[in-house]
């Protein structure tokens, strides 16, 4: 078993967080794992993308090599599309379409969504919609990686621990809107994988 | 015991921590930092007190970590590469004072400057220095060799360097714990002179350090971390070092490399092993991250075609490695891939909605609107985002500190007006000696010190000269009456204005202390 995966988004939106989580369950599965995450300058609203390597063998390098990854996970659309030099033939790419305009260039978001549709393995989710919806818009992280749950590998109940352990400090009510969140974006990634 | 999962950085500190330190001394820095917040926030650091808070810059932290060790304690000092041309000077001196207390100098490079102004190897400095140096190719490495490090800086009575870059800095895996060491008991040097460092004793001490140079090489040759595998094909040898050996290993199935591989990771490099190497092999690929050093010492001033490497064009001359340039100096085909879509436009950094820079920046703006552009000397921090449209205010960014100093030299070539925006913490770093220059040569400068009352860049750290500015430019001797505390908000702008207007026309040393936190000063704030 061998899963590569590159997070993605903007900083500040919670990419780490996901990796947290999955790192967490894929320790308690007895898994080897490497994440390799960016500090410093480019927190300051800029791109932001972490290599997440999961495996039960052993792992050398901290890098995902270009061709190389099983999954491409991004919480904003464009970010993902910068990963694309990453993505193995047969990897699975999955979005949020939500887009984070704080730059004055922003593309077309239709242009973006043609772009986006054109990929073979893609799954695009309104993740702050659904996030909205559930009345915790602040998980709309969760609602990816519950989206990206179905391509891990990993058991479900492994990141619904890790789901507590990493929010437990911030009492019941959060651990609650995160699992139903999480819970949200694999309900629908299991209707919507094309 | 159960696996941690660590950084690279944090692993280097539970290392050193289990390896019976006293004392972590360091200026932040990416990516080195977290070597020091680790030990600030770890419960075993904390109920030991092992001394763990920020100095003022590297230099101060390098000279108080020979104090520890003189006292006999292990200590560990930590920066970034840009902050051991800081701390150079003790550094190489320390390399003739040697150690009591075991030293650990571990330096985080950042080649592709991922985060920095400029992308050195800080080998070079150890081999400058004469010093052994150890460098790590995966976590648990990280963890493991404060062990040997701190052994080996004992035995010899030598500093030794811990080097790591940017990938293993900021990468987390899990690593085993060993049996913890004892702190040192506090004991003076042995002979009285160690540290004194005057020329008659200099001498001797130089001589000692070439004469066990032999020494650290045989270290080398017998070091764990040091490995020769064989392998069938002898058409390559692959020379790897630290981290490279991993881009190595991940091209093939398993780390299953035909070719006979060393490598490297503990210096002076292992002469036994490198001539191994040479003998059996038609060629030899030397992988480094960095610069290349090991390439450069083998293929000697009059070259030699059977070395490849960044010099020859096999693998690029600047940046970092990574799988796929690996995979190509080894001639093995590329991984098909997909292109970044044109559609992808950059999302370069900027500074944070509400950020205080902005309004200093804004205010000035109006001024450099008048003036023209060319006069605002600046600095390294987040204030050097403002550079960037839209406020494009400032013209330089070279050395922590060199704001003041620039704007000193140009007034004194008649530039007018001649302005230094600086941070806090990069004024408590290295900008109060340049503004005492300024006073004594009566420049004709104005100095904005940008208080966000943080360390803000490297991800909040207290500032040294928190609640200090206006006493220490008082103390260098700049006027009370052109010392002025504004408040960056969008309300006073039309104030602010005015107050750096007085200030370009007054002829002397002015400075403006624009404070106001950064918005995420709250609750982040830590020790
Ligand atoms: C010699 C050296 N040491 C450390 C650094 C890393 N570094 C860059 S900016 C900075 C601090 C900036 O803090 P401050 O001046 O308060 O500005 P702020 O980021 O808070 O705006 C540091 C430590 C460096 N570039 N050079
Ligand atoms: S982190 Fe603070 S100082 Fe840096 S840009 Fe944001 S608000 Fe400004």
């Amino acid at each position: 078993m061998k899963k590569d995966i590159i997070l993605a988004g903007v900083g500040g939106q919670g990419i780490l967080s996901i990796a947290t989580i999955i790192g967490y369950a894929a320790i308690e599965s007895g898994l080897n794992l490497k994440q390799a995450e960016v500090h410093g300058m480019s927190q300051r609203g800029g791109d932001v993308q972490s290599h997440l390597r999961i495996s039960d063998k052993e792992i050398f390098s901290d890098l995902i090599p270009h061709g190389g990854a099983d999954l491409i996970l991004s919480v904003e659309p464009m970010e993902a599309l910068r990963y694309m030099p990453y993505l193995a033939e047969n990897g699975w790419f999955i979005t949020n379409t939500t887009p984070f305009v704080n730059i004055p260039d922003y593309p077309d978001t239709n242009k973006l969504m043609d772009e986006i549709k054109s990929i073979k393995n893609n799954v695009a989710i309104n993740a702050d919609q659904i996030a909205k919806d559930l009345g915790s818009s602040r998980s709309m992280n969760m609602v990816m990686l519950g989206a990206a749950s179905l391509f891990l590998d990993i058991p479900y109940d492994k990141l619904e621990e890790g789901i507590k352990f990493i929010f437990g400090r911030k009492g019941e009510k959060v651990v609650e809107s995160n699992l139903k969140a999480m819970k949200a974006g694999k309900d629908f990634a299991e209707k919507n994988k094309t | 015991m159960k696996k941690l999962l660590l950084l690279g950085d944090e692993a280097i500190a539970q290392g050193a921590l289990d390896a019976g330190i006293s004392g972590a001394y360091g200026y932040p820095g990416t990516p080195s930092t977290e070597i020091v917040e680790y030990i600030q926030r770890n419960k075993e650091a904390i109920e030991k007190d092992i001394h763990r808070t920020w100095s003022a810059n590297e230099k101060t932290a390098l000279e108080e970590t020979l104090g520890m060790s003189y006292a006999g304690k292990r200590v560990i000092v930590t920066m970034k590469h840009v902050g051991l041309n800081v701390a150079a000077d003790p550094y190489m001196n320390s390399a003739l004072t040697g150690a009591n207390g075991g030293v650990i100098v571990a330096v985080a490079d950042d080649p592709s400057m991922h985060s920095s102004q400029n992308e050195q190897d800080s080998r070079y400095y150890a081999k400058f220095a004469l010093m052994p140096a150890f460098e790590p190719s995966d976590q648990q490495e990280a963890y493991e060799m404060p062990f040997l490090a701190f052994d080996i800086s004992e035995k010899y009575h030598l500093p030794v360097m811990m080097r790591v870059t940017t990938r293993l800095s900021h990468s987390r895996a899990g690593v085993d714990r060993r049996e913890i060491l004892k702190e040192n008991e506090k004991h003076l040097p042995e002979n009285p002179n160690q540290f004194m460092l005057l020329p008659a004793f200099a001498r001797k001490k130089f001589k000692h350090l070439l004469a066990i140079q032999d020494d650290l090489v045989k270290e080398s040759e017998n070091s764990p971390f040091n490995k020769y595998t064989d392998g069938k094909d002898r058409s390559l040898g692959i020379i790897a070092c630290g981290l490279a050996f991993n881009y190595l290993m991940e091209n093939y199935e398993e780390g299953k490399c035909p070719y006979p591989v060393l490598k490297i990771s503990q210096y002076p490099i292992p002469r036994k092993q490198v001539e191994k190497i040479i003998s059996e092999c038609d060629e030899i690929l030397v992988l480094e991250e960095g610069m290349p050093l090991v390439e450069e010492m083998l293929t000697g001033f009059l070259g030699n075609k059977k070395i490849k490497g960044r010099m020859d064009g096999s693998l690029p001359r600047d940046g970092e490695l990574n799988p796929q340039i690996v995979r190509k100096a080894l001639k093995l085909p590329e991984l098909p891939s997909l292109e970044i879509p044109q559609i992808v436009a950059g999302r370069p950094p900027a500074l944070c909605v509400g950020c205080p820079h902005a309004d200093t920046y804004k205010a000035l703006k109006v001024l450099i609107n008048k003036y023209g552009q060319g006069h605002v000397f600046s600095d390294i921090g987040c204030y050097t985002l403002g550079f960037l449209p839209p406020y494009q205010a400032i013209n330089t960014c070279v050395d922590m500190g060199a704001s003041i100093s620039m704007a000193v030299g140009a007034a004194d070539a008649g530039l007018f007006p001649a302005i230094a925006t600086i941070g806090d913490s990069t004024f408590g770093h290295s900008g109060m000696t340049p503004l005492l220059d300024a006073v004594i040569s009566k420049a004709n400068i104005v100095v904005l010190i940008l208080d966000n009352e943080i360390t803000a860049m490297t991800g909040m750290q207290e500032s040294q000269v928190n609640g200090r500015i206006e006493n220490i430019c008082i103390g260098v001797g700049v006027e009370k009456e052109h010392i002025h505390v504004i408040n960056p908000l969008p309300r006073n702008h039309e104030d602010n204005v005015k107050i750096i207007q007085e200030e370009i026309n007054y002829n002397g040393v002015s400075v403006i202390i624009p404070r106001r936190p950064c918005i995420h000063v709250h609750g982040k704030k830590k020790k």
